[in-house]
């Protein structure tokens, strides 16, 4: 079947909406990732469909969940980290033709549809809901927590994924092009990098506040340090390597004050949960993780770029309504995972959500704390997309798995992992979700 | 040199205004409010019947920057690393334009000082406004 569009009130984006009506009803049973790797190889069993695939698969299985009983599908069509397929490229045959294939010759490679999906997995037998949560999993999330409230579905399957091909990043396109439309010649004709924005903010964040770039890196340094715990990330897979101090304040620009090492490294992989009723998680192979709301921000800058006070306004904002519909507070939270790709504006997420009472321009001296997994204060125990690899899924993976208490190497000791937020991506815009190892 | 223009609908007004060495922003009538960039409907109320542009006067304040030594921009690459600002205009502080800033040193960015507009020409001779810091500013 193809994806239907599901409305906006589906997304809890206004405050004063009370406690969420599905609080503790929803549950994350299954989680399933594929391999990680650096670019495409070309080979048919590597393309981003059959990672796709992969982490479907491995999701059913560990929720042990009869495919025949999953109802539901919502996914992200879009699969770039900033690699397109060169126009004019015929799709390579030996892919295509490995797969049931759509009308797009791309599918399976360079994006993905609901219909390629449902196509090469026959054991899916009966989905009959199927949406596309664009961006990143937190949308998806939010879409499918409140798509099985709401009775659509009742096992529910999400999935991002992402494809990424040779060459730089973002260097194709328009970027190598001898002009631009009227509409993006407005901002584009700049020449700035993508973490340009948040490197603006962190600029102004630093000046207000008296701190530096240097501040950032015990926190580049602990995510790191996590991420190589967690064994379906890039580094742990690939570059097992630690950054230290000396290292991440010598690496090269990008857009000062955002370094190399500000920025997350696009890769290939796919990754995929289940989502049920807590009562058919009852039964599940797996402790289900409850979903105690769903958030979403829609704020849009005034003008070309968010200021910083467009962004602590909303970062709070956005806290307000993660607590307001699970009925917890800043008190309440294990500890904090929110997104971080890019590095520079993890902290405003962290001072928005007032983590263990951290208010703006606290952040980065709460940095030079313990902020380990074996503390009291945990930040990012994922490691996020610095110490795994760009995919925005890591902080939920990790909240599932820490409260789930099979966190293996990066399970928080210092704490008791009860309730957890995760996450975002941008500061302005983002999707959450609140986490439960209970219902209540 | 920035890359070519090909002015669309939506920015058209915006461009040749520019070609005229002349500053026009979106203003939406209903609200009295500017808005850039610019959209086919008001960011704020709503409506697209009240659109039209409006001249401001090229003065501005530097809002903010940062110096960029891996742009995607091909063109650009020859000249890292180089400046990117953000200007907010005297008539209203939330409309933000970016500038290279030229005459000011990399890296050397006055934040706070007015700047005033220029007119640069890309590589197609579309003119693009661009900002310069006001000598003799406070």
């Amino acid at each position: 079947m193809n994806a239907s569009r599901h409305p906006e009130s589906f997304f809890r984006s206004e405050e004063g909406l009370g406690l969420w009506e599905h609080r503790g009803k929803v549950a994350a049973v299954g989680i399933g990732h594929s391999p990680t790797a650096r670019r495409w190889d070309g080979r048919p069993e590597t393309c981003v469909g059959a990672l796709s695939l992969d982490a479907l698969r491995r999701a059913m299985e560990d929720a042990g969940v009869d495919p025949a009983d999953v109802d539901g599908l919502v996914m992200d069509p879009t699969t770039t980290t900033g690699a397109y397929w060169p126009r004019g490229r015929p799709a390579p045959e030996e892919v295509v033709n490995a797969f049931h294939a759509t009308d797009n010759p791309l599918d399976g490679i360079a994006q993905l549809s609901s219909e390629w999906i449902l196509g090469n997995m026959p054991e899916l037998t009966d989905v009959g809901f199927a949406t596309y949560g664009d961006g990143c999993m937190a949308r998806a999330l939010c879409i499918a927590a409140q798509a099985v409230g709401d009775g659509l579905t009742h096992t529910c399957l999400v999935l991002k994924s992402w494809h990424n091909f040779e060459g730089r990043y973002y260097q194709g396109g328009s970027n190598a092009g001898s002009d631009l439309p009227g509409r993006s010649a407005l901002s584009a004709l700049w020449g700035a990098p993508v973490c340009y924005g948040t490197a603006l903010q962190f600029a102004e964040y630093c000046r207000k506040y008296g701190k530096t770039h240097d501040m950032m890196a015990p926190f580049i340094e602990n995510s790191r340090r996590n991420g190589l715990k967690f064994p379906e990330g890039y580094w742990a897979q690939h570059r097992p390597e630690e950054i230290t101090p000396e290292d991440y304040q010598a690496a090269r620009w990008i857009a000062k004050p955002a370094n190399l090492f500000d920025n997350d490294l696009p890769i290939m992989m796919a990754a995929a949960y289940v989502l049920t009723t807590a009562e058919r998680a009852r039964d599940m192979r797996q402790e289900p993780v409850y979903i105690l709301n769903h958030a979403s921000s829609r704020t849009r800058p005034r003008s070309l770029t968010p200021t910083l006070d467009e962004v602590e306004e909303d970062t709070a904002r956005s806290a307000r309504k993660i607590y307001e519909g699970a009925g917890i507070t800043a008190g309440d939270l294990s500890f904090e995972n929110m997104y971080d790709g890019f590095a520079l504006f993890h902290q405003f997420h962290l001072e928005g959500l007032g983590y263990r009472g951290v208010g703006f321009g606290e952040a980065l001296d709460f940095y030079q704390t313990d902020i380990s997994i074996h503390g009291p204060n945990p930040v990012l125990p994922s490691g996020g997309n610095i110490g795994c690899g760009r995919s925005r899924i890591w902080m939920h993976t990790d909240c599932m798995q820490q409260l789930q208490q099979r966190a293996g190497e990066r399970q928080v000791t210092g704490v008791k992992p009860e309730v957890a937020v995760s996450g975002g991506p941008m500061p302005l815009g983002g999707n959450f979700l609140v986490w439960g190892a209970t219902p209540d | 040199m920035k890359q070519g223009v090909v002015p669309d609908d939506l920015t058209r007004p915006f461009w040749e205004a520019a070609n005229e060495r002349r500053l026009v922003i979106q203003h939406c009538a209903a609200c009295d409010r500017l808005q850039h960039p610019p959209g086919r409907r008001c960011h704020q109320c709503g409506s697209d019947e009240h659109l039209g542009w409006r001249e401001v006067s090229g003065r501005a304040t530097i809002y903010n920057y940062c110096v960029v030594h891996d742009t995607p921009v091909r063109v650009l690459q020859q000249e890292q690393p180089f400046n990117v600002a953000v200007v907010m205009l005297d008539e209203d502080p939330g409309i933000q334009m970016y500038s290279h800033l030229p005459g000011t040193p990399v890296d050397e960015v006055p934040v706070g000082a007015p700047v005033e507009v220029v007119f640069e020409a890309t590589a197609n001779g579309q003119l693009v406004p661009e900002w310069q810091v006001v000598e003799g500013g406070p």
